[in-house]
């Protein structure tokens, strides 16, 4: 078991003749991911790596019976491929493209209101199951098979965490990055949800950062909820107010969304926060001894 | 990106969206001209990408042609600071020359996005004038919202609410709910990221209007607005920040010594607050991005070095879809253009990382080499003492 992708999920690239679409489908490929085909509107009935590619996705379904897809599509019509994944009956959309306008993301999670299609991302890295499934662009080859749900706003702040978990012999189950834009698909609650579900998900590791309130209700969730062990982390302790920190979501605005609120509400609620991205993994591994859940999740 | 109060008025408009007829002076000479249009009863308002004007002395009243004159030889070339702008101010180069408007009552108006839900809200208060994050803070009751699907657009019904909830005046109902619904057209067309109307005026005369205005809009959508791009002042902007994004670099100057260079901005952020953990200070945030060339890492590199306070450099890279040996090239080719005279700390990890570090290592220039980041930041620290 583990979240959201595994060995039988089928994947079709969107934008797969672009040259990021192209170098993460190989990519993916070389993993292992089951990759059916791909899309460019255009260009359907050629192939490229060995994959067929379609002009439409509702072809790439039909055709492959593909039930994920990954999005490489430039900003400008990254919306349009979301619902397109949507509208031909996609389970799992996953969107790496950044810079999508917010108000395209704003009419997307509406349309998507409406189907039972499940984004991942904007702006995010992916989603891998460790062995099984990589989607996305994330480097598959510091993630190790193991007992430990990932999920981050960050795409190189997962990395982060997975290769120190990694380097101290703890596996993930899964690692899904939820994306750095104010308007996304799924959120830390979705994620939480499916991990304290999951019968191979022992602990969660969650990185969040300044900006809105998801981890807030991330941390109200823990409390309530959640059974498994959590440890995280916060990016921008040393944000300064009212600046964009890159990612569109990351900026504290009207006093809100800092990092200081939310260690706070998640130390109110269990959760392990490490005070530098370099103890990500090091704190997870001391709640893991803690709770007798080493043995298990140390291999 | 952030406008001037008298380009958002000219934004709305061409919405229809009542505002007092005003025109921008450049010069005293441009301000008198306008202000004796109205018989000198004017309001001189300075122009700059910060709030708190009123309070900072940017906004007079005059009553006659000559008190125009005065307001607007004091305020222009005066250095406005206000509690937006910093302890440096902002220079005032451009004024607002205004009618003077009869004002009955002042209430509040904005447009923002909800994260939580995914969607704009549109904000109403009696409060007008007042900060909203103050209200918010001190009486939330005092502020209503109206959550807009996308599907529709905000409807009549809710900008009545909203309308009657703060006490619009019955006979002034209809303008001010024509008002909100212009102002969410505006909001929707123009990729706005936030709206406020603060105050918003009900007159003497009968109407309703934006004594103020601020919009500020989505950078992700601005390829589709050609017009809103032209408004953009670049005197208002960090000349650093400037020359950054002319490369899609995101670049924010801060005070500290030790530059930053980091793909991805969670990383980014992370290794600021690492520097600042282990007791040193970032100069900068930049996050040289996913799909960065060789030239963009040069560039980021150049313009790290142009800031004077910059004592050491941090590298800190963890290669997805950007590749080490990328990076490490851009690094090797930027040292040699721009001399590396400063410390200079490299932690790299991720895809190519052993054909990076081979081409640091190879390049004879003096990189110190870290496998963490708190290694790297704490390298980096001693190193500029």
């Amino acid at each position: 078991m583990s979240i959201l992708v595994n060995a039988n999920t089928r994947v079709i690239t969107q934008g797969i003749t672009g040259a990021t679409g192209l170098f993460h489908t190989k990519q993916a490929i070389a993993y292992g991911t089951k990759m059916v085909g791909g899309t460019t509107p255009g260009k359907g009935g050629t192939t490229i790596e060995g994959l067929p590619v379609f002009n439409t996705v509702e072809q790439a379904v039909k055709e492959t019976g593909a039930n994920a897809s990954v999005i490489y599509v430039p900003p400008a019509f990254a919306a349009d491929a979301i619902m397109e994944a949507a509208d031909a009956g996609i389970e799992l959309i996953i969107c790496i493209t950044e810079g999508i306008p917010v108000f395209d993301m704003v009419n997307v999670k509406r349309y998507l209101e409406n189907t039972s299609s499940r984004l991942i991302g904007p702006n995010c890295p992916g989603v891998i199951t460790p062995d099984e499934c990589k989607i996305g662009i994330m480097p598959g080859y510091i993630h190790k098979r193991g007992h430990v749900g990932v999920i981050s706003r960050s795409g190189t702040l997962t990395y982060e965490a997975v290769h120190q978990l990694t380097q101290l012999g703890i596996g993930q189950s899964t690692a899904v990055g939820i994306g750095g834009d104010p308007v996304n698909g799924t959120n830390f609650v979705d994620v939480l949800t499916m991990f304290n579900q999951d019968p191979e998900t022992e602990a969660v590791i969650m990185i969040g950062e300044i900006g809105g309130s998801a981890e807030e209700d991330a941390a109200n969730y823990v409390k309530e909820h959640m059974q498994k062990p959590v440890a995280g982390f916060i990016a921008g302790r040393s944000a300064p107010p009212g600046k964009r920190m890159g990612h569109a979501g990351a900026i504290i605005s009207g006093g809100k969304g800092t990092a200081a609120e939310k260690v706070a509400a998640m130390e109110a609620a269990g959760i392990r926060v490490a005070d530098t991205p370099s103890e990500m993994g090091s704190t997870l591994y001391k709640v893991l001894e803690e709770r007798n859940l080493l043995d298990k999740c140390k291999n | 990106m952030n406008i001037h109060e008298y380009q958002a008025k000219a934004v709305l408009r061409q919405y229809g969206v009542a505002v007092p007829d005003g025109e921008v002076a450049f010069s005293v000479d441009e301000a008198v001209a306008v202000a004796k249009r109205f018989d000198g009863k004017a309001v001189v308002k300075a122009q700059i990408h910060a709030g708190g004007r009123g309070k900072a002395g940017g906004v007079k009243l005059a009553r006659s042609v000559e008190e125009a004159k005065t307001h607007a030889s004091e305020l222009l070339g005066k250095v406005l600071v206000t509690h937006q702008t910093g302890a440096e101010g902002k220079l005032v180069k451009r004024l607002l020359i205004e009618a003077l408007t009869d004002i009955k009552k002042e209430y509040y108006i904005g447009l923002v996005l909800d994260r939580s839900i995914g969607r704009v809200v549109m904000m109403a208060s009696a409060e007008g004038g007042m900060e909203i994050e103050e209200v918010a803070a001190k009486t939330p009751e005092k502020i209503f919202r109206e959550a807009i699907d996308p599907a529709v657009g905000l409807q009549g019904f809710q900008a009545r609410k909203l309308a009657y909830a703060i006490g619009i005046p019955d006979a002034l109902v209809n303008k001010a709910v024509k008002f909100m619904v212009g102002l969410y057209q505006v909001f929707v067309d123009k990729d706005c990221s936030i709206a406020e109307i603060n105050p918003l005026v009900v007159t003497g005369d009968g109407n309703v209007m934006a004594l103020d205005a601020k919009l500020n809009f989505d950078d992700n959508a601005l390829f589709r607005h050609k017009d809103i791009l032209e408004l953009r002042d670049l005197d208002e902007e960090d000349p650093r920040e400037v020359e950054a994004s002319k490369y899609e670099l995101s670049y924010i100057a801060l005070s500290g010594n030790i530059g930053c260079m980091v793909n991805g901005a969670g990383l980014a952020m992370a290794t600021m607050d690492t520097i600042k953990f282990y007791g040193g200070e970032p100069a900068n945030f930049l996050d040289v991005g996913g799909g960065a060339s060789e030239e963009k890492v040069t560039e980021a590199f150049k313009i790290i070095l142009a800031d004077e306070g910059v004592k050491g450099i941090l590298v800190n890279i963890f290669g997805g879809i950007m590749k080490c040996d990328v990076i490490a090239s851009g690094v090797v080719a930027a040292a040699r253009q721009v001399g590396l005279e400063r410390p200079l700390v490299v932690r790299l990890e991720g895809t190519n990382v052993d054909l990076g570090k081979k081409i640091l290592g190879e390049s004879g220039l003096n990189i110190v080499s870290a496998d963490s980041l708190a290694e790297a930041a704490q390298k980096i620290i001693q190193l500029v003492g």
